[in-house]
This record gives structure tokens, sequence and C-alpha cells, in this order.
């Protein structure tokens, strides 16, 4: 493996080398390593780029790792990958892009993800895209993910985007049937020119079903980030959406949440704070002996930790 | 040492200027000092104007000799001054040990950690990796406070009425937290405060009113007067009534 194929690794999935379990690993267009196990199968797609992972039934405390590296600049590509996992299932999904752009061209990346979560099933989603490389090409990363949650069933999607995207547009949409539950927590940090765009929309359909959908994000320099929610109470439902940004430099947030309630029973609440860094927490670490710059650096590191 | 030499400090009002504080001098190198007075006398103000957080309007003060009058917070904390505030900060997603490792200037091991907590009446473990957020009440968030100062242990560290919110936690078991700051760092502890039970272990009290010094000295000097004819501190000895009948 080379140094960046292992950097990116590392860097989006944790991995420090091939991963035990099952997993798919895909460099600059082409597979590069994958196994599956006796529950996990992964197929390739026939009719578009991208892979079918389908999870057996009562599949529990099993892993599948599905990292995406992209060290040539210019290579543009949509990926489609779907999840079908069964009931009562307990699995961690370790997806996640990394880019690494040496050149003029830019590199984009989109992933399109479509999880099928059965009765009762447990899913941890761990995304993580990053960016680097000297190049001046544009490092883009367009995700786009459909969740349906049938009965009782949990989806957790951890999704992170710290450093090197240049331009993303990430949407994420849901619905959810009774009893299911979604947790989304998204962490965003722009800086430069960089611009980021976050879609959420979710469908709370069935009876007693929730979601709690949390962004944070930090903004500095030039950045622009546009934070988009929607949650749509069909039933007796809890939804609650949160949107905490903090700004710097000249950088600017955007949140739109909207709530839709069709049901007398849906209880929907939407929070967003927008500010700069409180003055009160730069004073009081810097009373700890703390410069004002690295008073910012571990208010920033601690928001998005 | 710490010294102020006519210390002012004005702010602008939208048409004419309000003084805080007029023309302070004096000097601290006893033990435990208590700063007390009424309610907007400039307690708080005079805190602030020793950790750096503001600046005189004139004057100048001094550390150990040393003019710290244009010193940044920064280089105030790192020349030996701590400021446990009146109202804690909180911060999202920066925990107690994060902050308490900060305090003490280089990473610390979690018993090290615990080790102040359990001294200002926390179960370390309860706490030690919770975030310093809203989610914790004003009084354990106050001992967190008083937790991080100690921890730096610095010779001069000052304390906004550290006893406001904390009514489980005893004043005997504050009291024994200065103590035991004394015995490790020497230097002095400014304690601002409005209560009897912490003027009683001062060897200094210092009163302001109106932005003025009105008094300062000994305790058994100046305590009697504070409880009986104190000028014009009808609030604080309505308040010391209250806790000496209470």
């Amino acid at each position: 493996m080379d140094r960046i194929t292992k950097d990116l690794l590392e860097q989006v999935a944790g991995l420090h080398d091939i991963p035990t379990g099952a997993y798919n690993i895909r460099k600059d267009g082409q597979l590069y390593g994958r196994n599956v196990s006796a529950n996990i199968d992964i197929v390739t797609k026939t009719d578009k780029p991208g892979i079918d992972i389908i999870i057996k039934d009562n599949t529990v405390n099993e892993s599948v790792h599905i990292p995406v590296i992209i060290a040539q600049s210019g290579l543009k590509e949509a990926v489609y990958n779907d999840f079908i996992i069964g009931e009562n299932c307990d699995v961690t999904i370790i997806a996640g892009c990394g880019i690494h752009n040496g050149g003029k061209e830019a590199s984009e990346h989109s992933g399109i993800h479509s999880f099928d979560i059965g009765k009762n099933s447990k899913v941890k989603y761990v995304e993580k895209h990053y960016g680097q490389g000297e190049g001046t090409g544009e490092r883009i990363m367009n995700p786009k993910t459909h969740i349906v949650l049938k009965e009782g069933a949990y989806m957790e999607m951890d999704t992170v985007q710290i450093e090197g995207i240049d331009s993303t547009l990430r949407e994420t949409s849901a619905k959810l049937a009774d009893d299911a539950r979604l947790v989304i927590k998204e962490k965003i940090m722009t800086h430069d020119k960089q611009y980021a765009e976050t879609n959420f929309s979710v469908d709370l359909d069935g009876v007693n079903c929730s979601a709690d959908l949390v962004s944070r994000s930090v903004a500095k320099n030039e950045s622009k980030q546009i934070f988009k929610s929607e949650i749509n109470g069909n039933n007796i439902c809890h939804g609650h959406s949160e949107c905490d940004a903090i700004i710097m430099d000249n950088a600017s947030v955007k949140a739109l949440p909207a709530l839709t309630a069709n049901n007398l029973d849906a209880s929907l609440i939407h929070e967003a704070a927008i500010g700069k860094i409180a003055g009160e927490q730069l004073i009081k670490l810097m009373t700890l002996g703390l410069s004002e710059e690295e008073a910012e650096k571990e208010i920033v590191a601690g928001f998005l930790k | 040492m710490l010294e102020l030499k006519n210390i002012s400090y004005e702010v602008s009002d939208e048409n004419d200027n309000k003084e805080i504080l007029k023309n302070i001098s004096l000097s601290i190198d006893e033990r435990f000092v208590a700063i007390t007075g009424p309610n907007g006398g400039g307690k708080s103000t005079l805190a602030k104007l020793i950790a750096g957080i503001i600046k005189p309007t004139t004057g100048k003060i001094f550390l150990d000799g040393k003019d710290i009058t244009d010193m940044s917070i920064t280089e105030r904390a790192q020349n030996g001054i701590s400021f446990a505030f009146q109202q804690p900060v909180r911060f999202k997603g920066i925990t107690v040990k994060d902050l308490i490792t900060y305090a003490v200037g280089h990473p610390i091991s979690t018993t090290e950690a615990c080790s102040y907590l359990s001294e200002v009446g926390l179960c370390a473990k309860d706490y030690i990796n919770r975030e310093l957020n809203a989610s914790l009440s004003g009084g354990e968030a106050k001992r967190i406070e008083i937790a991080m100062t100690m921890a730096r242990g610095t010779a001069l560290s000052i304390f906004d009425e550290p006893e406001a919110g904390i009514d489980l936690w005893s004043f005997q078991s504050l009291i024994k937290v200065f103590e035991m700051m004394h015995e490790k760092a020497g230097g002095s502890i400014i304690i601002i405060s409005h209560q009897e039970r912490i003027l009683n272990i001062a060897d200094k009290i210092i009163v302001l009113a109106n932005g003025e010094l009105v008094n300062m000295g000994g305790k058994d000097e100046i305590l009697p007067s504070l409880l009986t004819d104190g000028p014009g501190c009808s609030v604080l000895m309505d308040k010391m009534k209250e806790v000496r009948n209470g």
C-alpha cells in the first residue's frame, strides 16, 4: 500500500491496514480490495458503478468498511452503494471518502447510498470526508443518502467533514416506520473559500417514530455554509433538529429549518444558533494561561469533537 | 505582592462618563484578603482589572514590583495570577479534564485531575469526562471553577463570590481549600465575598462602596464597623444580620 493510500485510509476510516471482517476498498474508480463474511455479502453492480451490501437477518456485532480513495487528479465518479440489512441485526458500517488532489483538475466523488434497514435492526453508520493534496484542483464531494427504517429499526449516522473539501452538497433523506428512530450527528468545518450545503429531509410516517438531527459546524475565512432541514411529522412522533454554528473571519452560515406537522400529536422542535466564539470562553481559557490563538483552537476543537 | 496605584476605571455612557472605580491605591501581601461592600460597589471590576480582563483608565498595577498594567490576560496568567469567575463559563465539547489540564499547564493523569475535583467535594469519576456545558448545575460549575483555580497553583488567586450557589458543600470545606492552596503555593488569596464566615478568616478586609475604597484593615478593626455602622453599606449590613441571625 502506498503512502497516500495509507494516509487517506487512516483519515477516513481509521484504518492502519487492511481491516478484518467484511470490506470493500475502492481506489481511483477501481476495486482495490474486498472481503465478505458468512453474514455479509458484497456484490458489484452490473448496471452502474457501485456495490450492494447484503446483510443477513440476525447478524450481530459485525462491521463493514467501505472506504473510497481518490488519488488521481481530475477523476470524477458517481458510485451507487445499496445496503440491504435484514431483521434483528446490530452492525457498524464505516464509509468515508478521501481525495488527494496533487494536480490542477477537479476531483469529484458522488457517493449515492441507500439504506433499507429491516425490522428491529440497529445500524451505526460512520462517514468521514477528507481532502488533501498540494494541487490547485478542487476536491468535490456530493454525498446523497436515502434511509428507510422499518418497524422498530434504529440508525445512528455520524457524518464528519473536517478538512480539505472545497465544495460539497450533502443530501440526506429518510422515511421512518412505526417505532423507528434516526439519529444524525453532523460535523462540518470549512475554511478559505470552501462551500458546504447540507439538506436533511425526514418523513416521520410511523406511530411513535422519532428523529434527532444535530449539526455542529465551524465556518472560517471566506467560507460559506447552508443548513437546510425539513422534518415532516405525519403521525404520533417526535422530531428534533439543531443547527449550532460558529462563524469566524468573513465566513457566512445560513440555517433554514422547516417543520411540518400533519398530525395533531406530532411534536417537532428546531433549534438554531449561529454566532462567533463567545468572548467569555476565550477570556476564561486565557486566564488559565492560553494565548488567544490557543484558546480559539481549543474551543473549535472541542466544539467539533 | 500586588500593588494598585491610583487606579481609576471609567466607562462611557451615552452622554457622560461613569466612574466605576475612583483612585484606588492598595497593596496586598497577606495570606487571605477579603474584598467586600455593597453590590455595584466595584468589587468585580477590581478583580477584572487585576486579571487583565479590563484595563484601568488611569493608574498602575504592580505584581512583585513588576509593572503589569499593560500585560494581557494570558501574560498575567503566566506570571502567576488566577481568577475564579463569579459566573462560570460554559463550553461545548470541552471536558472538565480538558480544563483542569489547561489550568495545570501540562498533560496530567486522570488520577491527578480527579484529585482536584475531590478537594471541592465532587465525586471525581462522575465529572472528569463530562463537558463543562449547560447541563451542569450552577453549584457544580462553581466547584469546578474553584478546582481549576486550585489546579493552577499560582501565588495570587482571586475568587469572585466563591460561596455563591454552593449550598450542599460547607463553608468549612471552602476555607480548607483556601488554606491548602496557600500551603502549596504561598502568596495571597483574594476573596470577594459578602459572607461573614469568609470575612472572618481574612487577614485583611477591603471595603469598596460606590467605586471608592472606604475602609481597609485587619478583620478585628473592620468587621465590627461593617456590622454596625458601615459607611454606605446598608445592603451588606442587612445581609450580615441575616447570616448572623439565620
